[in-house]
């Protein structure tokens, strides 16, 4: 393993790590804006976090070593995620470990382990949390398989690093199955990292939230390690969707030296300001669903991605 | 090799010599029957790694014109190599599970129970219909005497007469679609069968025939009525051997007659099979969801798992009529690593739902709850056995399910209209299920093993005895090792590929990849992630306790601070599947009693039901009643009337042949 993939691949995890929090902290900075309210420092996730790490951890008289653990679990599943995704360059000596459709399977896991942790300490509202948040894993989980089989027609490949090259390698253009896809992709990403209008972040009034119930009874260090991470999912679920809608900028094989990787990352930073931009406004403009509207919802977005699909086997493009 | 299944049976025998010495039948014979298990574990490696030479063999048994063939091959022996390994850890359990004074004696239990081993070894072994059949029905009855130790429960001896019903029925279809592939030749072997002629029409009456029979057997739905009542009743050991091994002889049936002994496929096959398997995956995981009762709760899980399965069987029948030998490889592949991996962590959970049921003689989900204090060792086995089911990585129940995935992705280039457009939806149908099975599994593991006690009786539970933990460690450490290293089972699955289907996929040259078909195409390494995970996790770790500190204080649960907490206040497993009656509120029949405000002391219950008992057990019950209460007025019970019809026959008969 030459020393430009080592720094390719750690490069990139750390850039992963330090990145997440401030993407979340920019899509909350925006939110404020469109809300005219005045806006947290762009930085604000990383001081909660420094004052959480300083802190003693309160812990449940009833929790068992596995409440103990998740919060590691969970960081240590979405920077694995983080170094699998080529967010900056194709050629990771780590991406061949998991292809997309494992890559879900990680979050899957991490899932679970959230939800398990919630219901360790026997809270009503740790449970409601995690029935909420494995319903909602559920019903996503069939609409990003379709997305996955969308692009899998077009590239011939379910890995991110071989979806990229194909893509990168043709002409610049919009397919028509991709833009559905696109669309259901957003909507199962909303859904999947707690966001409006599935879950609201900021909220905590109890009978809406499905992630704060969760992760009520964490406190200080686990309970930045959980921030962290649900911080490194959004990031690792807008990489993913990077790699399969907009390309462009990571840096393909035989074409990532020193200069390309800073382009890439430059390109990289260019589409999370964007993107973020664009969740804020969507945050902003919908409503929070009801819980039970939810599949509804999701149903919405696995038809949008099936639809790409037949759009796809109709048109043979 | 046959020796070592007559070791089985030669056990079950010495202990009818001290039937009430419990000490003698557990202590020495379970252990020396789970050795003999390794034993067979072993001869079908051997038999896998010797490929495409199979050996045979004529026994001078069985009636003089028709003596017992058997035959091992590559397909038998990977179902042995399924059988021994699981069944040795079930043997271990076993040992140490069963107490005096519980149904019957020992001994009796101990020779049902390796009789039932050895006829399941027999069923993969068998080269003939007639020796096959006996074998078959052996397992039946040996099961269902095991089912009904406890018969002096008037619902165990309901549970074991649908059982026993549903087997003979599935039986009669089994010899019917035999008679049909003998093909009028009347030579009943294997190998005549494979020879025999027939036409499309014929080919396709046996195997229909044959999927009504092993679909009964495996609990295909809408065959499914016995499984979710047998397996409950049944001891736990037993359980996890009709879960984890007999469900497998169905589908080792349904292999050896689709793929060896009918020698061509039709793509309508594939998409029946493919669509009652992903009806029974979805349906069990649904019902899953909805279950109460924890052994009720995998019964249906079973059935999900069996679904699967029998998705993959479908694609590889789909592929293989299409001429797409590698991807009905692949499929096959998924197939029967999802039967490996489902004998180990389904028996897993099962013995541990024997544990739970010992330490707190309860089996409503309801009356469970935090035991992960009190039995830290089946706790962290079940936790285990739940990742795995759950199809999460880098577990053994993920690889099987992401080949399955694989193998859907290929499904557009089936070489027809409609079928290649509808079939890619099949994957969702299958992720979708999977979701869910994770969703049953987190409530599974959630409300037994986590949470506070919901009863104090649960505060002095006991963990495990050593022989238990044995059996429980022995399964828990398979499905950690197919997961880990999937080539492994993968390659002895390619053995079975090469032999049903001429053609074996490749994973990989290195033993730690799995790449179907193409590396570029998708890739995945166990191994690696499992590597990963732990030193990100340990770094972190070094790195968080060295840069911050580890004080932490213990605490009451905070739970947005209400003061009053009772256990009461969890969610109950009811509570828990509401989703699930919410959002596929139209599978079920529900009988919902909800209190009035008014009520002093209010009352919640709920009763759901399985809605085919409702719309087709039920009527065909009563349409077999009314025609048997038709046939009844035959019997007039005079002796002048059944004279009259003997006199009436001698006439009918006399002027035929006339």
């Amino acid at each position: 393993m030459s020393a430009i993939t080592m720094v390719r691949q750690f490069g990139e995890v750390l850039l992963a790590i330090a990145l997440a929090p401030l993407f979340v902290g920019w899509i909350a900075q925006c939110r404020a804006w469109l809300q005219s309210r005045t806006a947290p420092p762009l930085v604000q996730p990383y001081r909660m976090m420094r004052k959480l790490f300083q802190k003693d951890v309160a812990l449940a008289a009833n929790a068992t070593p596995l409440f103990r653990i998740t919060p590691y679990v969970l960081f240590g599943s979405m920077v694995l995620a983080a170094a699998i995704i080529p967010s900056i360059a194709t050629d990771l000596p780590f991406a061949r470990v998991a292809d997309a459709i494992a890559l879900i399977g990680i979050f899957a896991t991490a899932r679970v382990f959230q939800s398990l942790a919630a219901m360790d300490t026997g809270t009503a509202f740790g449970t409601m949390g995690a029935r909420r948040e494995m319903m909602v894993g559920f019903l996503a989980e069939p609409a990003l398989l379709m997305v996955l089989f969308n692009a899998f027609l077009l590239s011939g490949s379910t890995a991110l690093p071989s979806v990229v090259e194909a893509y990168s390698a043709g002409p610049l253009s919009i397919n028509p199955s991709l833009t559905f896809a696109g669309v259901a992709f957003v909507m199962v990403l909303l859904a999947e990292n707690a966001r409006i209008p599935i879950d609201n972040p900021s909220t905590h009034l109890e009978l809406t939230m499905i992630h704060e119930a969760m992760v009520l009874e964490y406190s200080a260090r686990h309970l930045a390690l959980i921030e962290w991470a649900s911080s490194l999912k959004l990031f690792n679920y807008a990489c993913i969707g990077f790699a399969l809608f907009l390309p462009w900028g990571i840096a393909t094989h035989g074409a990532d030296g020193g200069w390309a990787l800073l382009l890439a990352a430059a390109a990289l930073i260019a589409k999370l300001v964007v993107f973020g931009a664009a969740l804020a406004l969507i945050e902003s403009l919908s409503a929070k669903l009801r819980i039970f509207r939810a599949p509804e919802y999701l149903a919405t977005a696995f038809l949008l991605a099936v639809l790409g699909l037949l759009v796809h086997l109709l048109l043979g493009s | 090799m046959l020796l070592l299944v007559l070791g089985w049976l030669f056990l079950g025998a010495i202990g009818l010599l001290r039937p009430h010495s419990l000490r003698f039948v557990a202590r020495g014979l379970f252990p020396a029957g789970a050795v003999i298990g390794l034993g067979v574990a072993l001869l079908g490696t051997v038999a896998l790694l010797a490929g495409h030479a199979p050996q045979a063999m004529v026994l001078p048994l069985g009636l003089p014109s028709l003596p017992f063939h058997v035959r091992l091959d590559a397909l038998s022996g990977f179902f042995l190599l399924l059988m021994g390994l699981a069944g040795a850890g079930i043997s271990i359990f076993a040992a140490g599970y069963f107490r005096s004074g519980e149904g019957t004696a020992p001994g009796l239990l101990g020779l049902h129970y390796h009789i039932f081993l050895a006829s399941m070894a027999l069923v993969v072994l068998a080269d003939d219909a007639y020796f096959f059949m006996v074998a078959w029905e052996l397992m039946a009855l040996s099961s269902y005497f095991l089912v009904v130790s406890q018969h002096r429960l008037p619902e165990i001896r309901r549970a074991g007469f649908l059982y026993l019903l549903m087997a003979h029925l599935g039986a009669l279809c089994l010899l019917l679609s035999f008679g049909v592939l003998q093909g009028g030749r009347w030579q009943f072997t294997f190998d005549a069968m494979r020879g025999a002629p027939l036409t499309p029409l014929w080919a396709t009456v046996a195997f229909l025939l044959a999927l009504l029979g092993f679909g009964a057997k495996a609990g295909l739905v809408p065959l499914h009525g016995w499984l979710p009542e047998a397996h409950p009743a049944a001891p736990s050991p037993v359980s996890a051997m009709m879960s984890g091994l007999m469900l497998k002889t169905a589908v080792y049936g349904m292999l050896r007659i689709t793929f060896d002994l009918l020698h061509v496929q039709f793509w309508q096959w594939g998409v029946l099979v493919l669509a009652l398997g992903l009806f029974s995956a979805i349906y069990g995981a649904i019902f899953a969801g909805v279950k109460t009762d924890m052994k009720r709760l995998l019964a249906y899980s079973s059935i999900e798992n069996i679904g699967l399965i029998f998705t993959g069987i479908g694609l590889a029948i789909l592929f293989d009529a299409c001429h797409l030998p590698l991807f009905a490889a692949l499929a096959l592949s998924a197939a029967l690593l999802h039967s490996l991996n489902h004998a180990f962590f389904k028996s897993l959970l099962f013995l541990a739902t024997g544990n739970v049921l010992h330490a707190t003689k309860r089996r409503s989900l309801g009356a469970l709850g935090g035991l992960a204090h009190t039995m830290p060792w089946v706790a962290t086995m079940a936790l285990v056995g739940t990742l795995a089911i759950a199809g999460l990585p880098p577990l053994n129940g993920f690889v099987s399910e992401w080949l399955l995935l694989q193998a859907f992705l290929f499904t557009p280039q089936i070489p027809h209209a409609f079928i290649n457009m509808l079939v890619p939806l099949g994957a969702a149908v299958l992720a979708l299920t999977v979701a869910l099975a994770a969703y049953v599994m987190v409530k599974f593991y959630g409300i037994i093993f986590l949470g506070q006690p919901r009863e104090p009786a649960l505060e002095d539970a006991h963990d495990a005895n050593w022989l238990e933990r044995i059996g429980l460690a022995w399964l828990a450490l398979g499905c950690i090792a197919i997961g880990v290293l999937p080539q492994i089972a993968l390659r002895a699955a390619g053995a079975v590929t090469g032999l049903l289907l001429g053609q074996t996929v490749n994973f990989s040259s290195q033993l730690w990849w799995v790449a179907p078909i193409t590396a570029k195409q998708a890739s995945y390494s166990g191994l690696l992630l499992l590597a990963g995970i732990i030193c990100v996790v340990g770094i972190t770790f070094v790195v968080v306790r060295g840069l911050a500190h580890g004080r932490f204080r213990r605490t009451v649960p905070w739970d947005c601070g209400y003061p009053w907490q009772t256990s009461r206040m969890q969610d109950t497993a009811e509570g828990f599947g509401q989703p699930i009656r919410h959002i596929f509120g139209t599978a079920f029949d529900m009988e919902r009693e909800l209190p009035s405000p008014s009520d002093s002391a209010p009352h919640y219950r709920i009763h759901v039901e399985d809605r085919l008992w409702r719309m087709a057990y039920l009527p065909i019950e009563r349409a077999v009643q009314r025609l048997s209460d038709a046939i009844g007025v035959l019997q007039g019970g005079r002796l002048a009337i059944y004279l009259l019809y003997s006199f009436l026959t001698l006439l009918a008969l006399l002027v035929g042949v006339l």
